[in-house]
């Protein structure tokens, strides 16, 4: 066998590519006062629904833009452009995540002056969302009454890496075996600081409370510049 | 679920060291991949493997895996986390800071004589 010629050390991260694009919009973000989201669920939890309740909530003025991720089809910027406000599917053509690439060539052409808060779908995956930076400021994870109240547990670094935590569908309730307390137990088990939001974008329930969150977050980031 | 673009990263790393040694050849690369980086090790040594596969002496995967450890800034104890309980075990404090668990990092690859 021929002798091991050099160990190299070399340290790096697998994701350092993108770390370093993901530092980039972080740094324009901030320099724009913008307030970037990143909404991440298991498919069907109401990202986009939340979105579309969100948007219909704001002023037509309001300096707002989405962008939104799917593996196919351009359904949800169809749904989403309806309100009048900047709009980009990020098509992520089979990868099950958006990475910190497709938001800054999906982000290529627009006056980040002109924005105070973007708001970023991910695809629908409470799996690899977590490990790519977006250069956001914070991730928001949606969990539906649909679901299991254990998904905290199961997708732990999803919601240790969230700052919040939007509880949707709550109008089912009365219908579904979904224990509310077990869930806000369950995520705070594994991050103690998370916040908690509790919606139903069918009855609006709760909407008010996240849009005044979600506009006070963009405020204060506007003042920080 | 991302591993086949992980598989190729970690190749293209390799092969950016192998280019500052000519006439040397990868024989191993190693990397940590921690238990919270949501890499399934299994599925990245497949992908791996099929990447390198049409190689004549194909690189070796060596993958230290770490388990999520804490660490409690009252009490100083280190634990690994059962459950996804972040609370520390010894005093109850319910914050604590992450030691390790999170990595997804190439630590080294090993170059021999083309």
């Amino acid at each position: 066998m021929t002798p091991v010629m050099e160990k190299v050390a070399v340290e790096k991260k697998v994701l350092s590519e993108n770390d370093r694009v993901a530092a980039g919009l972080r740094r324009a973000f901030r320099d724009n006062g913008i307030y970037c989201v990143n909404l991440i669920s298991s498919p069907g939890a109401g990202k986009t629904s939340l979105l579309e309740r969100t948007l219909a909530r704001f002023r037509p003025e309001e300096r707002v833009a989405v962008l939104t991720g799917d593996i196919a089809t351009d359904n949800d910027a169809q749904r989403i452009a309806r309100f009048g406000f900047p709009t980009k599917q990020i098509c992520t053509g089979g990868s099950c995540h958006v990475d910190a690439r497709m938001v800054d060539r999906a982000l290529n052409g627009w006056d980040l002056a002109s924005l105070d808060l973007l708001l970023i779908e991910n695809v629908g995956n409470l799996v690899c969302p977590a490990s790519y930076d977006l250069g956001e400021e914070d991730k928001v994870v949606v969990l539906s009454t649909t679901e299991g109240e254990d998904k905290p547990l199961k997708y732990p670094a999803t919601f240790f890496r969230a700052s919040t935590l939007v509880l949707n569908k709550i109008d089912l309730l009365p219908f579904v075996p979904f224990n509310i307390q077990a869930a806000r137990e369950n995520a705070r088990k594994v991050n103690p600081n998370i916040e908690i939001l509790e919606v139903s974008c069918t009855t609006g329930e709760g909407l008010d409370t996240w849009c005044a969150w979600l506009w006070n977050r963009a405020m204060r980031a506007a003042n920080d510049v | 679920m991302h591993e086949m673009s992980i598989a190729t990263s970690v190749i293209e790393t390799a092969q950016e060291e192998q280019r500052k040694h000519p006439a040397s050849r990868v024989t191993k690369i190693g990397l940590r991949i921690g238990e919270w980086s949501g890499v399934d090790q299994e599925s990245l040594r497949f992908c791996f493997e099929a990447l390198v596969s049409s190689e004549k002496d194909p690189p070796v995967l060596e993958i230290e895996y770490l388990p999520r450890q804490n660490r409690c800034p009252s009490c100083n104890r280190l634990f690994r986390l059962k459950n996804f309980e972040i609370a520390c075990p010894e005093c109850g404090s319910s914050v604590t800071e992450p030691v390790s668990g999170d990595e997804m990092d190439i630590a080294f690859v090993e170059l021999e004589e083309a």
